[in-house]
């Protein structure tokens, strides 16, 4: 079946039976790695991307039902040569171990940033529960995430 | 990233410095062992010169002045291309941001057996170091030819030449064009790195893989995309040692979409031209009962196992102990721990004119090409692995499997290139596993207080399942004739597996400590990060504590007094010091701190750990706060990595000691998903992290993947009890477990 | 709200009302205790008894101390925050004398005599003994205590004068004493005592009326709380599979029931401390609900679990692809999370339900493991599909999974659920 996203501001026609979750659609016919396989389950939120500027599970989003809406995956933020303002803090904090999770993790920070600009500690931490990451970055995810949000680095100490 | 597939023709014809080294003789180690797994053929030379001696095996020189750095180990995320890329810049004098590195690939590097057991910076890392003073040495004995003066009449550039005294330069590349560098190296370059000030090594250089992954670029296996690439997911029961019984293959047979159906006696893979076809027919597979294959599992019990049939061996023994008036006895254990990538295991072969290519992130891609050899029935020769990063393994995970998956699948479609993706819950329920354990501690402390004899067991499944045979390989039982499984062996000390740790660094005027080896294993067992030395550290540091305790004296202060190592007092000390342990606030009830150290293996990195909690009382639950570690690893490349390993590894062991078990009953595993197998959320992990780092220029590279996992788990034992005077020993400390200690 | 609202004649004679019962209402301030202490069996005693009562659930904020108060109860008159009970002197019921304590729940009176909004079911536990009551009492003040002012509520008027709660209370507070049913188990009757009690199931699970009182006509016939409905639990349970004491005890005791679903939303809060609480109370709990919907359809025969495939995919062929790419993964057979025991949609009570209100917030809010870490879970389809989209699904899970009537109006449900936020 012939759909057309809005994928990073630009369309594309793809072909996928309409049921297909949109992760498969977006890494294999548009080629874009951002969004990952982590469990198809909803669990874990390594294939998250932005719908309408909200955090959206990837792999539970049938293509056809993100016609229409618009899509925003880590590829839509900025590129190495010019990272976006959260994707230069990731960058400034390091924060990454084998990475995995970031594209993700990105984008779910993204969504919260876009509706929230200074949330506190318990509002980035409660944001970011759904998504996991295995390595043990999480100090660096949240570094990056005050960073970019013009907030102190470190974590306030009790 | 580009897939490259380069003949020999191509690389011997580069204008520059050949790349023509040979392979050695088969592996040496049974069972995939940890670091090399070759036979030293130059034991005189540092790290992994011993078993590669060739440098034109580590490095290349273009006539360009392009520089390639070769290594057989591969990047999992731990952030080694980096520190290697840093080392090399360093000793050649060139900058970092030009020299490209070649990672793990039985086509193209040498090998140095699999990632593990915190050896790369040891094995490769020193390779690479010496390696690269040896080229920077030849070159300047070229460069001096060439201007016609001594060796020590110019200087690198830092820039890829030489410049004399008089100013005359002269470039790398021009130099390589005459120089041959298929040679051994000498064992005693000189090092710029301990002579020169350093220009690369010792900083934080950023890491060359991030960019990419925080930007959508191509970095993961899982990312491959090959023209006429397939999709395929293998058909398995829940768990190992299990199987489907008559899964519908004819009805997936006639799916639309679907290319192929791969089978081999038991082993049965779906091939189709969409993920998402796959992915269906899988589910429609699954529909099938499953009945389980292999003996019932203990139920309830993850430590029933270990009662088995042990090889028992004595591995430390000093008579004495006169002088005891207070024993102590104490067991501590833990249960069976899941590497619970968050990226299920993947791999993409591709079979083409009687060869097969494998792109995978296993951590040896020469292990793993030996036994998939032996699978396919194929020589050796014939198959080619190369590693592509996978999301974190943190040991022995799927990866060797799913690659053995996807070369059975490839044989099933020659010329087309099939990607093999686990699914959650195949990863879960397939993949080896780190083993329960238990570890039995006594010891006897004299009147001053002091240590007057300790002894320690350790009960253990194998921690090296790695394969290097067919048998080590799931698929390996499953095809037609079946291979025999490997037989788990015990790894030996210094390094061990079960007993990695098991030996106190601590100074004791008597000892003794026993190692039990239980081979046969209820659940599949082998590496996960650290090895034997988690549950190890653990229970001796949580026995130091307890010891503390009844001989009353500070914790850090007590284990000041038996640690003769000076390296190892000035981690504690600067750990104590950081965390502001003399002036801690002390226990109300509620919130403590705790603290722990431990040498990984005796041998690699040193690493403190303090960390304060607070117990809510009603439920148990427990919330970390300050973390604050302190590390030496020897000669530091990059501190910030080290950093992010040594965090990484605190959070990583929080979440396995406070919330992971793998469950079972008697049928199969049912930690299946993230549901069922929960770890440490955004939620849970500490408040703050902060890593002191000791840095030892001009020291061996040691090792630090896996320094603070013990240290990790025991300082939050110690914070717990300090907190609340619950001591729980038994793994995980959950809040049920707290509450149950705590009382109404 | 009723008209008879809008009558002026009401609100005078409301107000000679309001004066007349605060005189007798018992509202004296009560002096503070003396130095108590209080037997180690009390105390395990009322452990158990706020373990079914579920203080906790009610008392702790997110991420706040155990009974520290701050937790935010959505009412149809706005918000109330819920009170300090540790004992802490100043914030909390530091002052509070055993009698004081009884008083409070018995009678809905602070130990000043102010009145307590009838948020805490003190409808319910005016049914408790004296004896439990001080257990209770016993429990609470061996707590560790913690200054915590009280959050201010947010009421509308007239609800935001205390006083007013006395002419609620002479409209519907008449309780009386617990009376066990002769000839009935003891488990039985322990089971009654516990929910008309303690338990305060009809709390959420009683219809209420335009005050927020419950309707004491129609008990366990069905509530709404915090956007929620709680089913019914007696002849008009809509559940398609019958619930035996098992399966009761299963569903409150472990967080799920493989026979019927998970507990979502303001229950998962109450299966956390029943998982916990002694399991005879459990055992007898399951008992009386389970005898109580004997008489259901289901229980009769007179329902059955359905999963009507093709007729749903007829019916609703927008919702029915939507579920194959968002829902199949775990829902589905062959799906993992089927294979591994989580109950099947065709079993679970919600499709039935007379309307979409817990399909709808569950698509949207997801739900958590109850009683600990593991568990059954689901994630929150808010971000990812929209209203439109969640209504299909809920029109398609109706249609395939019940042989009932589809709902009406889904779109609005789906907008109200939104706006009302996650679990309870």
């Amino acid at each position: 079946m012939s759909l057309v996203l809005t994928v990073n501001g630009r369309q594309h026609t793809v072909d996928a039976s309409p049921e297909t979750p949109l992760l498969y659609v977006l890494r294999n016919d548009l080629q874009l790695n951002g969004a990952k396989f982590g469990c198809g389950l909803g669990q874990c939120g390594a294939c998250t991307v932005q719908v309408d500027g909200k955090a959206a599970y990837s792999c539970l989003l049938p293509v056809a039902a993100a016609q229409g809406r618009a899509i925003r995956t880590v590829e839509g933020l900025g590129a190495p040569e010019a990272p976006s303002p959260l994707q230069k803090a990731f960058m400034d904090e390091q924060a990454a171990q084998c990475g995995y999770c970031i594209g993700g993790m990105i984008m779910r920070a993204q969504a919260l940033l876009d509706a929230n600009p200074r949330p506190s500690e318990a509002q980035i931490r409660a944001h970011m529960q759904p998504n996991l990451c295995r390595c043990g970055t999480h100090m660096r995810i949240l570094r990056a995430i005050r960073r970019a949000a013009g907030l102190p680095v470190e974590a306030a100490s009790a | 990233m580009s897939v490259e597939a380069p003949s020999r023709r191509q690389a011997l014809a580069g204008g520059g410095l050949v790349v023509a080294f040979c392979l050695a003789g088969p592996a040496f180690a049974q069972g995939g062992g940890e670091g090399g797994g070759q036979k030293p053929v130059a034991p005189g030379l540092p790290g992994s010169l011993k078993t590669t001696p060739w440098l034109d095996a580590w490095i290349r020189v273009d006539a360009d002045g392009r520089i390639t750095v070769f290594t057989g180990k591969a990047e999992l995320g731990q952030g080694i291309k980096t520190a290697l890329i840093q080392i090399a810049a360093e000793e050649l004098d060139v900058p970092p941001q030009g020299l490209r590195l070649v990672t793990a690939d039985t086509g193209r590097t040498p090998n140095e057996g699999v990632t593990a057991g915190s050896h790369s910076m040891q094995d490769s890392g020193t390779a690479i170091l010496n390696a690269a003073a040896n080229v920077r040495m030849l070159l300047a004995q070229a460069a001096a030819a060439r201007l016609g003066s001594g060796p020590d009449a110019f200087d690198t550039t830092g820039d890829g030449a030489f410049r004399s005294h008089d100013g005359r330069t002269v470039r790398y590349g021009e130099l390589a064009a005459g120089l041959s560098l298929h040679v051994a190296a000498q064992p005693n370059a000189p090092l710029r790195s301990r002579a020169a000030p350093r220009r690369t090594m010792g900083r934080d250089f950023p890491r060359v893989d991030i960019p990419a992954k925080l930007t959508g670029g191509e970095a993961y296996v899982q990312d491959l995309r090959l023209p006429g690439m397939l999709h395929a997911r293998v058909v398995r029961g829940p768990s190992f040692g299990t199987e489907l019984t008559a899964p519908d293959f004819a009805a997936v047979q006639a799916t639309p979409g679907v290319v192929a159906v791969a089978r081999n006696g038991r082993f049965a893979a779906v091939i189709a031209e969409r993920e998402w076809t796959a992915v269906q027919a899988l589910q429609r597979l699954q529909q099938a009962p499953w009945r389980r294959t292999a003996p019932p599992l203990p139920e309830g019990r993850p430590q029933a196992g270990l009662g088995g049939a042990s090889q028992d061996q004595v591995i430390f023994d000093k008579p004495g102990g006169a002088g005891g008036v207070r024993t102590v006895k104490a067991r501590y254990s833990r249960p069976w721990l899941m590497h619970a990538a968050v990226g299920p295991s993947c791999a993409v072969a591709l079979f083409q004119a009687g060869q097969m290519t494998v792109w995978t992130h296993t951590q040896g891609v020469y292990p793993l090409r030996g036994a998939l050899a032996q699978l396919l029935r194929m020589a050796p020769e014939k198959v080619r692995c190369i590693h592509v990063e996978g999301s974190g393994c943190y040991g022995h995970n799927g990866a060797d499997d799913v690659a053995a998956d996807a070369a059975l699948a490839a044989l099933a479609v020659p010329g087309r290139p099939v990607r093999m993706q686990w699914m959650r819950e195949q990863e879960m329920g397939w993949e080896p596993l780190g083993c329960a354990q238990v570890g039995e501690a006594q010891a006897s402390l004299d009147a001053s207080g002091r240590i007057a004899e300790f002894r320690y067991e350790v009960w253990s499944h194998s921690h090296n399942g790695r394969p290097t045979t067919a048998g080590g390989l799931v698929a390996g039982a499953e095809v037609e004739p079946a291979f025999p499984p490997q037989t788990p062996r015990p790894i030996p000390m210094p390094e061990g597996g079960g007993d990695r740790n098991a030996i106190p660094i601590y100074a004791v005027p008597a000892g003794r400590v026993v190692s039990h080896f239980v081979r046969d294993a209820p659940l599949r067992a082998s590496a996960l990060r650290s090895l034997g030395a988690h549950l190890n550290s653990f229970a001796i540091e949580c026995f130091m504590d307890e010891l503390a305790r009844v001989a009353k004296a500070d914790p850090v202060a007590f284990r000041l007094a038996h640690l003769e190592d000076p390296r190892a007092r000035d981690v504690v000390s600067r750990c104590a010091e950081a965390f502001g342990w003399a002036g801690r606030r002390p226990s109300d009830g509620r919130r403590g701190s705790g603290f722990a150290f431990a040498r990984y293996k005796n041998l690699a990195s040193y690493c403190a750990v303090a960390l304060e909690v607070e117990v809510e009382h009603e439920t148990g639950a427990v919330q970390v706060g300050r973390v604050v570690a302190a590390v030496d690893a020897g000669d530091v490349v990059n501190p910030n990595g080290l950093q992010n390993q040594i965090e990484g590894g605190i959070v990583q062991a929080l979440s396995w000691s406070t919330v992971e078990e793998v469950g079972f009953d008697q049928a199969h595993r049912t930690s299946f998903d993230w549901s069922a197998y929960p770890i440490a959320r955004f939620k849970d992990v500490p408040r703050s992290v902060t890593v002191q780092v000791v840095d030892r220029p001009g020291a061996p590279f040691l090792g630090a993947g896996e320094a603070s996992q013990g240290p990790a788990s025991a300082a939050l034992a110690n914070a717990v009890a300090d907190a609340c005077g619950a001591r729980i020993r038994d793994l995980p400390i959950s809040p049920d477990k707290v509450k149950a200690a705590i009382g109404v | 709200m009723s008209p008879a609202w809008n009558t002026p004649v009401l609100p005078a004679a409301a107000a000679a009302l309001a004066l007349a019962l605060a005189a007798c209402a018992g509202g004296a301030r009560l002096p503070p205790p003396p130095p108590q202490t209080f037997s180690a069996a009390e105390i395990e005693k009322g452990a158990e008894l706020a373990k079914l009562a579920d203080c906790q659930g009610c008392h702790t904020a997110d991420g706040g101390q155990a009974f520290a108060g701050g937790r935010p109860l959505n009412s149809p008159f706005g918000t109330i925050y819920t009170r300090n009970i540790t004992p802490d002197p100043r914030t909390g019921l530091g002052r509070y004398s055993r009698e004081a304590f009884i008083r409070a729940l018995r009678r809905g009176v602070r130990f000043d005599g102010a009145e307590l909004y009838p948020a805490m079911p003190y409808d319910h536990f005016a049914y408790a003994d004296d004896e439990d009551l001080g257990a209770l009492y016993a429990y609470l003040m061996t707590r560790r205590p913690k200054d915590q002012p009280p959050t201010p509520n947010k009421l509308i008027p007239p609800a935001n004068i205390r006083g007013a709660v006395a002419i609620w209370k002479a409209l519907f507070f008449h309780p009386g004493r617990f009376q066990p049913t002769p000839g009935r188990s003891a488990a039985f009757n322990r089971g009654a005592y516990l929910v008309q009690s303690l338990g305060h199931c009809g709390a959420c699970h009683t219809p209420h009326n335009f005050l927020d009182a419950e309707e004491t006509s129609k008990p366990l016939q069905g509530g709404v709380q915090e956007g929620w409905y709680a089913p019914p639990l007696n002849a008009l349970s809509p559940a398609s599979v019958p619930w035996t004491p098992e399966h009761v005890y299963s569903f409150l005791r472990t967080g799920f029931d493989r026979d019927h679903s998970a507990a979502a939303g303001p229950m998962g809060s109450v299966v956390r401390e029943l998982a916990r609480a002694p399991e005879a109370d459990v055992r007898a709990l399951s008992v009386y609900l389970a005898t109580l919907m004997q008489p259901s359809p289901a229980a009769k025969g007179a329902a059955r679990p359905a999963d009507h495939v093709a007729q749903a995919a007829a019916a609703q062929p927008a919702g029915a692809r939507l579920y194959a790419g968002a829902c199949a993964a775990c829902h589905d057979a062959g799906a993992a999370m089927m294979r591994e025991g989580r109950p099947p949609l065709q079993f679970a009570t919600p499709p039935q339900e007379d309307r979409p209100t817990d399909v709808v917030q569950v698509i949207l809010h997801g739900l958590q493991p109850a009683t600990g870490p593991r568990g059954p879970y689901m994630p929150a389809f808010a971000g990812t599909l929209s209203d439109a989209q969640v209504a299909d699904v809920a029109a398609y899970v109706r249609a395939r999974y019940s042989d009932r009537p589809p709902w009406k109006d889904l779109a609005s449900a789906v907008a109200k659920a939104r706006r009302q936020g996650g679990e309870g």
